[in-house]
Formats: structure tokens, C-alpha cells, sequence
């Protein structure tokens, strides 16, 4: 092809030339990129030989399946399943025989035969579990209740402190997790008047020790007991029910309304009134069939245990 | 020797490779098409989208979730310990177009559905940093404020039908969803009552908190809601899966 000759310190061009000095110059790819470029392609053929390439072929199952390239698992039932290379099969195999996944078997074993109790006490199986359940709580729970459990104010409960509007024991948790909750509270903006909602905070925050008008607080009471119909649920001593979720109204531990936050006693019953005006509805899915029931059992232990539990 | 100066230089050559080179480019893609009756799993439970779900959905490409967001969830250990079971060909065969992938900015959604609440979906797309504060995932405020257009949903739907998703406009294409896949379900499916099952759903599923009207959110959450949770793999035997592959 060229007519030049290759002279030291310039490049070899291919001859062509436009309008009589412009020039192409011959630059041939490297002899050690052609050779890789042909092993590759030797490569190739021993791969799709060996791996399932073409989808067409004379076999039973109407193309090439890989030879002498199978694995074997177990199905639902424990029998030996023998198949030709593809990866859920080669999933199926990892988790059940993968040096991780059986060393993780081998822990869960021993987690879902122990108690709650028996978690806790064993350093080994505690260090497991909170291991374990750090992840499934970042993927599964920390949309809402933030990665250290410590909730969104007025939205979703903070799991880190001693407050548990459904109970903070370990069957009250798993009950938690596992069917979900709805908690609702009706909004009073149309049946109570201003001052019954004014009395009614007051009241509210002198349940938790702060100062108040005490007349205010004493007519509060009435409308906690009387027409605010708020005993039904929170109690006649407010302190709550964990039954239906009514939140605990004589601790300091607030999930929806505010008050901490708020800078004057004004602000605090604002926080308070705005909650008696528009109720409460908020709704936790039920992890049951999302997460099996040894996944939740471990949640359920780094809920109590590492964030904060009660009894 | 046949050299490559020969094939730029001679016009026949230089076509007919070049037909040759396209021709296995496409046949790679054309083939595997006529091999999809022994790809696609069989399973009960998965259906064509709800007029409501669709129009979500079309707001989901809209709005270029795709981007970040896959919907595909692969067969390796650690994606199924974090997303949950591997996606079936089956669960995206009404998806057009489907939306898999493997460029993940945010987390994969094909399992989306049920796993947060509704309230949720509409905080975290409106104000993402407020429940996730390391997100980067930008805020959609307008959804919440902008009514769904459902004027042409009829349209979307007979679009669909035409790329063979099992929506009925006739009598007999009724009976049929019907018997594929039971009353509830092909009522939803019929094009002529889009419209209004489009606005029943939507109030009754209330997605977005707000009764009044029907806002793209609620589509759009209608849509994430549905994600993943139509085939119950309780049923199946995993090896099942395995056979088509």
C-alpha cells in the first residue's frame, strides 16, 4: 500500500494524497492489541460452548444450553433439581449452600429457636441480630422512622424514646411490624368551640407538668372528661392506650404535636390545638409477608433492644 | 490476501459485508422475540394496568423517574435480600415500554408497592429530604397541585391495545378478560368505563390525602402502590422459575 518507505522519527502514510500534499497517515493498531483481539474472539467461542449462547439449537429445551456446565439445587419440596447453567439457579445454589448464606442459616437457626430473653443475654447472637437487622431496618424502616429511629416530628413516631403509643414490649413491637397500624384520631375543629379548645390545651400541658392558668386548665378538664369525649381513648387518667394507639398525655415525650420545639406557652397550645382541630391518621404497612417471620423477629429485637424499648 | 484496502475500494464488497454485519445485529435482536412463548413465566395475578395506575405510570415516564430509578431486580443474593424476590418476565409483559435497568441513582421500585404509606409517597415526593435527608432525589410539588387530565384516557388505553395489552373495547374481548382474568378485574380493563373507574378508584384509594379531586399524585401513588405485589410467589415453587430460563 505505501510507497513511503518508514523513516525514523516520522509515520508511515497510507499514499493517498488530496489536492497534492494532503496526506493520511497509516497508524496500524499495536501487534499486541490485534493478538488480545483475537484471543477474544477464541475466547468467545469457547464461552458460548460452555454458557448458554444461541437461542436456537437441537435441544430439548430450543437452544444451546452450555455443556458440561450444570448446578443443582434443591426444590420447595428437598429433592434434587439438576439444570443447565443460568443464574437463578445459580441464586437457588448460593443461598442454600454459599459459605454466607449457610453461616447466616446456621445463626438464624439459633435466633428463631431462642426467646427474646435468651437474644439479649447472649452477646453472640445480640451481636448477630443487630448486625443483621441494622440493614433491614435501613431498607425497610428508615424511610420513615429515620436511620437512628428517631422519627419525623408529627409524622412518624420516634422509636429511640421510652414512648410506645402501641407498646414498647417485644410481642407489642412484633405485633407492630407484623400487621401494621392505623392510628386515627377525629378532628374536633367543628364540635368543640375556641375556648373549649383553648381550655383543652391548657389542660393538656398542665398533664405533663408545665405551668398553667389552673382555671383554664380546671375548665379543660371538664371538657376532657365531658364533651371532648377525649377519656374514650387517652383515658380518664391520660395516660393513653396502647390498645388503640392514644397517646400517653402526662409524659414529655411528644410525637405530632410540637411542644418541645414551640418557643412560648402560646406556641404550645397552638401545637396542641392544631392536632384537637385535625385529628390524626397515619398508617404503618404490615411487614408480614414482605418480611419473613425470622426477619421481623430481629427487628423486633433492634427496635427494643439497640434503639430503645419499654415494657 | 483478502485486504481491507479491497473492501474500500470495491463497492460490491463494501455492500455486501456491510448488509452481513447488520444483518447479525439484527437478527440477535429479531430472534429471541419468536423464543419469548418459553421466557415469559406463567403465573396468575398479573394484569394489565388500572386506567388509574396507567395514567400514574405514564407520569412516572413523564416525569423521567427511569432515570434514576430501576425496575428490575436481579437474581443475586444481595439484591434479594434488600428488594425482595427477583423480577419475572412475566410481572413487566404489560409494560410498554418496560422498566428495567441497570442505572440506579435511587433504589430499584420493582417492589415498591405496599411498602410505604400513602402519606408517605406524598411527603417524600413532595419534600424527599424531609423523611430521607440524604436523598438527592429533586422535589415534585406540582403533583400534588396539578389535576389529573383524564380526558383521554380511552385513548391511552386503545394505544395500549394496540401492542397487544389485553384492554377490551368489544363484547367478546370483555368475555375474554373475563375468563382470563375474572370479573373485578376485566371491568377495570374495559375501555368504555375507563373514565369512571379511572375516578371511583381514585376516590375510593383517596391516594393523595385530599378528597376533593383527583391530582396527579393520587395516579401517580395509585401506580407505586401496585408495584411488585401482583404475583404471590408463595405459590410457586422456586424451581418452577428456573425452567425458564
Amino acid at each position: 500500500m505505501s510507497e513511503q518507505k518508514n523513516t525514523e522519527g516520522s509515520v508511515q502514510t497510507t499514499g493517498h494524497a488530496w489536492d497534492g500534499d494532503i496526506q493520511e497517515f497509516n497508524n496500524p493498531l499495536p501487534r499486541w492489541w490485534i493478538w488480545a483481539f483475537y484471543a477474544s474472539v477464541l475466547f468467545a467461542i469457547g464461552y458460548w460452548i460452555i454458557y448458554p449462547s444461541w437461542p436456537v439449537g437441537f435441544t430439548d429445551k430450543g437452544y444451546l444450553t452450555g455443556v458440561g456446565n450444570t448446578i443443582t439445587f434443591k426444590n420447595d419440596k428437598g429433592e434434587d433439581v439438576t439444570t443447565h447453567w443460568n443464574t437463578r439457579a445459580l441464586l437457588l445454589e448460593d443461598m442454600q449452600t454459599g459459605p454466607e448464606a449457610m453461616k447466616q442459616k446456621e445463626y438464624l437457626a439459633k435466633v428463631t429457636k431462642a426467646s427474646y430473653s435468651q437474644i439479649v443475654a447472649d452477646d453472640d447472637m445480640l451481636g448477630f441480630t443487630n448486625a443483621y437487622a441494622k440493614g433491614l431496618f435501613g431498607d425497610n424502616c428508615a424511610a420513615c422512622h429515620q436511620a437512628g429511629g428517631a422519627g419525623v416530628m408529627g409524622k412518624y413516631p420516634n422509636l429511640a424514646d421510652d414512648g410506645w403509643l402501641y407498646g414498647g414490649s417485644y410481642t407489642q413491637i412484633e405485633q407492630t411490624i407484623k400487621n401494621g397500624r392505623k392510628g386515627s384520631m377525629p378532628g374536633f375543629e367543628d364540635r368543640l368551640s375556641e375556648k373549649q379548645k383553648d381550655d383543652l390545651s391548657e389542660y393538656v400541658l398542665s398533664l405533663s407538668g408545665h405551668e398553667v392558668d389552673r382555671n383554664k386548665a380546671a375548665r379543660g378538664a371538664k371538657v376532657f372528661s365531658g364533651e371532648g369525649t377525649c377519656i374514650a381513648c387517652h383515658g380518664a387518667n391520660a395516660k393513653g392506650n396502647t390498645a388503640l394507639g392514644a397517646a400517653n398525655l402526662t409524659d414529655r415525650i411528644w410525637s405530632i404535636a410540637d411542644v418541645p420545639s414551640a418557643a412560648d406557652m402560646e406556641g404550645k397550645k397552638a401545637a396542641i390545638k392544631q392536632v384537637i382541630n385535625k385529628g390524626i391518621s397515619r398508617h404503618m404497612p404490615a411487614w408480614a409477608g414482605r418480611l419473613s417471620d425470622d426477619e421481623i423477629k430481629l427487628l423486633t429485637v433492634y427496635v427494643h433492644s439497640t434503639l430503645g424499648g419499654g415494657q | 490476501m483478502f485486504k481491507h484496502e479491497t473492501i474500500e475500494t470495491h463497492a460490491g464488497w463494501l455492500i455486501v459485508l456491510t448488509l452481513l454485519a447488520i444483518g447479525v445485529g439484527g437478527l440477535v435482536e429479531i430472534v429471541p422475540l419468536y423464543m419469548i412463548e418459553s421466557t415469559i413465566e406463567k403465573v396468575d395475578g398479573v394484569r394489565p394496568y388500572t386506567p388509574l395506575e396507567q395514567r400514574g405510570r405514564d407520569l412516572y415516564i413523564r416525569e423521567g423517574c427511569y432515570l434514576c430509578h430501576s425496575q428490575m431486580i436481579r437474581p443475586f443474593r444481595d439484591e434479594m435480600m434488600r428488594y425482595g424476590h427477583y423480577s419475572l418476565a412475566a410481572e413487566s409483559q404489560y409494560d410498554h415500554p418496560f422498566q428495567w435497568g441497570s442505572k440506579r441513582t435511587g433504589p430499584d421500585l420493582a417492589r415498591l408497592g405496599g411498602k410505604y404509606s400513602n402519606e408517605w409517597h406524598v411527603q417524600h415526593m413532595t419534600a424527599p429530604r424531609s423523611v430521607v435527608p440524604e436523598s438527592i432525589m429533586p422535589n415534585y410539588p406540582w403533583l400534588l397541585k396539578n389535576k389529573l387530565d383524564i380526558s383521554d384516557i380511552a385513548d391511552r388505553m386503545r394505544a395500549l391495545k394496540m401492542v397487544s395489552v389485553p384492554y377490551s373495547e368489544t363484547k367478546a374481548e370483555y368475555d375474554a378478560n373475563v375468563s382470563k382474568f375474572g370479573k373485578d378485574v376485566a371491568v377495570m380493563l374495559d375501555i368504555n368505563r375507563a373514565q369512571e373507574n379511572l375516578i371511583a378508584q381514585a376516590q375510593k384509594g383517596n391516594y393523595d390525602g385530599n378528597k376533593a379531586d383527583i391530582s396527579e399524585m393520587d395516579a401517580l401513588i395509585a401506580y407505586l402502590q401496585v408495584l411488585g405485589t401482583m404475583v404471590d410467589f408463595s405459590k410457586y415453587d422456586e424451581a418452577y422459575f428456573v425452567k425458564f430460563r
